[in-house]
């Protein structure tokens, strides 16, 4: 449904379709369910081969989510994942995990994702474990290999997370991640935590090892100077939706969806000059809860351009003209 | 714009070190620095450089042991605030000086009302009793743009979001009328929407109240949009301090140069490939005889590892501490 004729041409590695990732809420002594937190509420995207699709957007708005449910973290409410062929929207127990090789993840935060009682050996062979039966010798050898590849130290090995710094752990991360010579990789805020100059370090290894290694990244980030940076195409998503998806030049140049709009123009530029000059787009209050939406359009209640219709009808996700997809009645 | 007026605050040659069972870690060496009345100055620095440590220290917020003020004098108002007792301390806190810290949740007190927050430093500090600092109240939140303000005074820190917490919080070190703001990272815990309102609004209320405030962050973008001179540190020192266009127009040291260079930017030419400091910070375990930045350098030289570069003043009051000369790219040439 999403595709035009230049992207029919490539395929997509990933195929997401309208998928929704609801979270119960209990309350009460019996556990009875009240409501529910609508994370991820119908989101369809591709991701083809070899390319990066950067995911943006606030906290709360339910990029993390989708980047969970999208390697099926979780079970999902509804919608389709199709990952390398596979559909995985259903997958369970041991048909799920023969496909767990294929997709992987980086966490953000390497403090809270790498056991502490293991050595980094363990730690990056863990996956090699689990999906692999290898010798001794051979498992030692693909961990050195996977040092190497993300530019640690083979003496590193007997060492434990705590004497590394943020930057050194996410490198412990991403070996992990690679283990398993995966095609896919979503990467969950993975600079997020990292001091700024550290940040660029990390983000040349992720992106040489794409170049060498063929990889197709899910980078989600609030970061949209950095996703620039990465990404081929991006992704905006608000309250659970996705709001705008476009190639990356055309996204940052002329921003179509008013909240894509006042994004770019509050992320802070480093040049006095440019401050000066430029018009900020200030939103009015915050977003409301995910787990009651408003009505009609969920940038409804802070968009600078509301019309009557916003409030009532929630505008369909389409592609233009130029081959963006946007969700906004503004758009013709 | 500035010049002339006495600084309202003048820190010099502040030390600070902390005593841990591993040895003693230098967090602040020899930091002097001075604050015009109404001036807005930005403290830049990646986690660990002794940004917030030496804000802490100038107001004795730290807590000793572990930590030790090892020398220098913080002039405010004409007196030395290192040399005051626990209640004079007390007296300037919060009232003379207001803070604002990173994290709104951690900050306010979740037993309380944030009206019986916004209250006690007025009753405190001013004397007013309870119904003039509740009219006061109202007149700070409708001033950090919290609407209903009434209403929402016996609300709790919790019954607000993120970004109207950071309001309260602005609200509470604004409350008597500080002649000195610091925040330390008020905006970094915050989305980017949210960042942009509260940067208008202390854009907005600067000019309104004409305190000076010090603002630190490790975002050079929110300092570019913000300040009237920066300051950049690094391994507990200050490296650099210009007025804001200059030091982003010619950044002379190599670190600054090289942390403009590491950001992509989202108006700008896109960059293909990133530009990286290699290395980690220092550790500042030794005690600070070489220049902190050396290991990871690229202009770096015999003589770095050797002493620690004093402060030049170059043209355009910008101060730089580094033996290489960005302007011939060679040595500094002594004097």
């Amino acid at each position: 449904m999403l595709d035009n004729t230049a992207d029919a041409q490539k395929t997509p590695l990933v195929k997401v379709d309208n998928l929704k990732m609801y979270f119960p809420i209990y309350k009460g002594v019996f556990r009875r369910q009240v409501g529910e937190v609508k994370a991820v509420d119908d989101i369809s995207f591709e991701i083809f081969e070899g390319e990066t699709l950067g995911l943006v957007g606030e906290s709360g708005c339910g990029k993390s989510s989708a980047g969970r449910a999208v390697l099926r973290l979780y079970d999902i409410t509804d919608g389709s994942i199709v990952v390398n062929g596979h559909d995985i929207s259903t997958s369970h127990g041991d048909n799920l995990r023969k496909l767990r090789p294929e997709m992987q993840m980086i966490f953000q935060d390497p403090q809270a994702s790498l056991n502490p009682r293991m050595s980094v050996a363990a730690i990056i062979a863990e996956p090699l474990d689990e999906h692999q039966s290898l010798t001794k010798k051979a498992r030692m050898e693909r961990v050195f290999e996977l040092m190497d590849a993300v530019g640690l130290s083979r003496d590193f090995a007997k060492r434990f997370p705590h004497e590394f710094s943020g930057g050194q752990r996410q490198r412990i991360g991403i070996a992990r991640a690679l283990a398993l010579n995966p095609k896919f990789i979503v990467c969950d805020e993975p600079i997020a935590a990292l001091d700024v100059s550290i940040q660029a370090q990390v983000v040349n290894l992720l992106e040489d090892l794409q170049d060498k290694l063929g990889l197709t990244y899910l980078f989600i980030s609030h970061d949209l100077s950095m996703v620039r940076h990465l990404a081929t195409r991006v992704a905006v998503m608000y309250l659970g939706k996705i709001v705008e998806l476009a190639p990356r030049d055309l996204l940052y140049s002329d921003p179509q969806h008013p909240y894509t709009q006042a994004l770019l123009s509050a992320v802070p530029e480093a040049d006095p000059t440019v401050e000066s000059s430029r018009t900020r787009i200030i939103l009015e209050g915050d977003v409301p809860s995910p787990t009651n939406p408003p009505s009609g359009c969920n940038f409804s209640t802070r968009c600078p351009k509301v019309m009557d219709i916003c409030k009532i009808d929630t505008p369909e996700f389409k592609q233009l003209k130029d081959g963006r997809h946007v969700a906004c009645h503004l758009m013709k | 714009m500035l010049d002339g007026a006495a600084p309202i605050l003048d820190v010099s040659d502040l030390k600070t070190v902390f005593t841990t069972r591993t040895g003693e870690v230098h967090a602040v060496n020899s930091v002097s620095f001075d604050l015009a009345p109404g001036e807005l100055l930005g403290v830049v620095g990646e986690s660990g450089s002794g940004k917030s440590v030496t804000m802490m220290s100038l107001i004795g917020l730290l807590p000793m042991p572990p930590a030790e003020i090892r020398g220098g004098t913080v002039m405010f108002e004409g007196r030395d605030i290192l040399s005051m007792s626990p209640d004079e301390l007390r007296d300037i806190r919060g009232s003379r000086i207001g803070f604002v810290f990173q994290d709104p949740m951690t900050s306010l007190n979740p037993t309380f009302s944030v009206g019986f927050q916004l209250m006690e430093p007025l009753r405190k500090h001013m004397g007013m009793n309870k119904k003039q600092a509740r009219a006061r109240a109202v007149e700070l939140l409708e001033l950090v743009g919290i609407p209903d303000a009434l209403p929402r005074l016996s609300d709790f820190p919790h019954q607000f979001s993120g970004g109207m917490r950071q309001r309260v919080m602005i609200a509470i070190a604004l409350a008597c009328d500080p002649k000195v703001l610091i925040a330390d990272e008020p905006t970094t815990a915050l989305d980017v929407t949210i960042q942009a309102q509260i940067l208008e609004l202390v854009r907005e209320l600067r000019h309104k109240l004409g305190m000076a405030i010090i603002w630190i962050t490790h975002d050079l973008g929110v300092i570019a949009g913000i300040a009237d001179r920066v300051m950049v540190m690094y391994g507990g020192q200050i490296v650099e301090q210009a007025p804001v266009r200059e030091l982003f127009a010619r950044p002379q040291h190599p670190y600054t140069r090289a942390l403009l260079e590491t950001l992509p930017s989202v108006t700008g030419e896109r960059t293909e490939r990133l530009k990286t400091i290699e290395g980690q910070p220092p550790a500042m375990r030794e005690h600070p005889v070489a220049c902190p930045f050396r290991a990871r350098c690229v202009k770096a030289m015999d003589i770095c590892a050797r002493k620690n570069p004093p402060i030049v003043t170059l043209a355009g009051e910008h101060d730089v501490a580094c033996f290489w000369d960005a302007k011939t790219g060679e040595a500094r040439h002594a004097g």
